[in-house]
């Protein structure tokens, strides 16, 4: 059994009163596999990735990469261990080309630090192309704003792919796509999950994170609730449970207004 | 033939896009030169008319260029003036103890680079908004000049005529030496912006700055570059600043701030951040120091000078909002 790649051990974080997620485990496993992350709008699921990547620092908890426990993890640490987030917000600059925006922060340049413009057009090209975007619209050189959504989110998992993340963690990528738009990007996941990357898939459809995913994990006010491998639940048990997490929920409201009351 | 014919329209179509805020600028200024010479040809076929304007064109260029990073990174820079004034002064201490002028331009140098570096240092690490804390350092700058002289002026009329003189604003072969070193100074600058990572960079920064933090670019390192760019061309512009008026005095560089933000704004760089344009700035502060001879020269009289300022900068504006919608 190969050490799991990455391992969150109690990590607590709260933002000034609001407590955004308490005591989560999370793991990916050491060989290459797809999770969905789940859960309502506020539960915490950006939060917990932005942790991974390095952007929040947790209040508590640990971090382990390949079993090996890290200290002051980072954004550059988290990207030296191979971790690639595309966030939910798309990050990306819009009146950069879309060249620039792959290789933003990680320009390929010559010697003294000239830009190896050239290079990255071309790599942009075929990435784009690999990943199956192939409008004649645009070029790699046309600013990312004359792009159309499912192109920008592209544009942000090309970078995961050019630098081959061994964890790759898209943040609602499909939100805002068309059905066909979406379908690419599943399509990409398997891709990269047979090209040796783990990819974690956040979204609160769980139909599509059934479809893609080996394993859920429903986050819900903070606290990991269920976790559930594909293999041995459908798709039907699924909303099921999430529906009974929901009436909890709805519970605990009650629960609270008539404390209240 | 009709594929190359082709190839020469795409191409000619793509340098047009990707410089068309540049383009329009430069359209500004030749509609303004073609006025111009149509009111009074003989001044302005007249080559001292471009001698005269030469003289302060290379301080306009230097400057106006490298603000182009410093907006282009999302921050303003108002110090820059009194950065000029403080090197200057910098420059004529040297001399007064008797060293080297040369090594007063290294001194200039190295003040200008480390006003840079503390407007730099106070923006990124203590996150205070460039708009003010540049005011601040301009006031305090100048008051340092102003108690330091003791408002007193230094002449350096003795430097006239000598090769340190002639390095900085002689002329070689009727060339003004000051217009070669803008001329450096722009390619330097269109070097940095469009082909190294420094540019690159900074324009993601000024851009998506939340972006370019979580894509792991030294977004206070990068900021405080700029500032520093700036302190350097100050710098640069002091030292021929103090050599054409051949007098250093404490107000030096005071005059300057305006007319460069206009310089940099005509010339098609917003002042949103992220995007910008070298050579823009240069065709901007052209017309600026077209504005400035050519007033006068044309016979008209100076008290219409900051009215036509006024109404170009307005006119090119609307240009470069117009040229937007288009695209
Ligand atoms: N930077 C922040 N500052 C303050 N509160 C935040 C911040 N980021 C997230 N939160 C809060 O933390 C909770 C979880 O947010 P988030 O992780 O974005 O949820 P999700 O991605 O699941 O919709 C929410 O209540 C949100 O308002
Ligand atoms: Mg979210």
């Amino acid at each position: 059994m190969k050490n799991k790649f990455l391992e969150l051990k109690n990590i607590s974080k709260s933002f000034g009163k609001v407590s955004a997620l308490e005591r989560v485990n999370f793991y990916i496993k050491g060989e290459p596999e797809i999770v969905g992350l789940i859960g309502d709008n506020g539960a915490g699921k950006s939060t917990l990735i932005k942790i991974i990547s390095g952007i929040h620092t947790p209040d508590c908890g640990e971090i382990y990469i390949n079993g090996k426990r890290m200290e002051n993890w980072s954004v550059v640490k988290s990207r030296a261990s191979g971790v690639e987030t595309v966030y939910q917000d798309r990050a990306l600059a819009m009146q950069q080309t879309l060249a620039r925006n792959i290789f933003m922060g990680r320009e390929l340049t010559s010697i003294f630090g000239f830009v190896k413009s050239k290079l990255q057009f071309a790599e942009a090209d075929r990435l784009m192309r690999t990943i199956g975007f192939t409008s004649k619209v645009f070029a790699s050189d046309s600013a990312v704003v004359n792009l159309s959504g499912g192109e920008r989110q592209g544009v942000a998992i090309a970078r995961a792919l050019y630098f081959k993340a061994n964890l790759m963690i898209l943040d609602e990528p499909t939100t805002a796509l068309s059905l066909t738009e979406a379908q690419k990007i599943f399509d990409f996941i398997r891709q990269a999950r047979k090209g040796g990357s783990s990819c974690i898939f956040i979204t609160h459809n769980i139909y599509h994170a059934y479809d893609v995913s080996d394993r859920c994990v429903v986050l819900d006010r903070g606290k990991i609730v269920m976790e559930t491998d594909r293999e041995h639940t459908t798709v039907e048990q699924l909303v099921k449970d999430m529906q009974k997490i929901a009436q909890n929920n709805g519970k605990v409201r009650e629960g609270i207004n008539n404390a209240r009351s | 033939m009709a594929g190359h014919r082709i190839y020469m329209i795409t191409s000619i179509s793509r340098f047009i896009e990707k410089n068309r805020r540049a383009l329009i600028a430069l359209l500004v200024l030749s509609v303004m030169m073609i006025i111009f010479l149509i009111i009074n040809p003989q001044v302005f076929l007249n080559p001292l008319m471009y001698k005269a304007i030469f003289k302060t064109l290379s301080m306009f260029i230097i400057l106006a260029s490298a603000m182009v990073f410093v907006i282009v990174s999302g921050e303003i820079d108002l110090s820059f003036g009194s950065i000029v004034g403080l090197a200057g002064w910098t420059l004529v201490l040297t001399l007064e103890s008797g060293l080297s002028p040369y090594l007063g331009v290294l001194f200039a140098l190295i003040v200008g680079a480390f006003i840079g570096f503390i407007n730099g240092i106070i923006i990124t690490r203590l996150g205070i908004s460039s708009l003010v804390s540049t005011i601040g350092m301009s006031f305090l700058i100048r008051g340092l000049i102003y108690i330091g002289t003791k408002g007193m002026g230094t002449s350096v009329v003795y430097l006239a005529g000598t090769p340190f003189y002639n390095a900085f604003i002689g002329s070689i072969w009727g060339f003004p030496v000051n217009m070669l070193w803008a001329l450096g100074f722009v390619v330097l600058s269109v070097l940095l912006f469009d082909y190294h990572i420094f540019g690159a960079q900074i324009s993601c920064v000024g851009d998506n700055l939340e972006s370019s933090l979580e894509m792991g670019i030294n977004v206070a390192t990068i900021k405080t570059l700029a500032f520093v760019y700036v302190g350097i061309a100050s710098a640069i512009v002091a030292v021929q600043f103090t050599l054409t008026n051949q007098i250093f005095y404490p107000g030096s560089g005071d005059g300057l701030l305006l007319i460069v933000l206009a310089a940099v704004f005509i010339g098609g760089t917003p002042g949103w951040g992220g995007i910008g344009t070298i050579m823009g700035s240069v065709i901007g502060a052209c017309i600026i120091s077209v504005i400035n001879s050519g007033i006068i020269a044309a016979g008209v009289s100076y008290l219409f000078k900051e009215f036509f300022y006024g109404l170009i900068i307005i006119l090119a504006l609307i240009g470069h909002k117009l040229n937007e919608k288009r695209c």
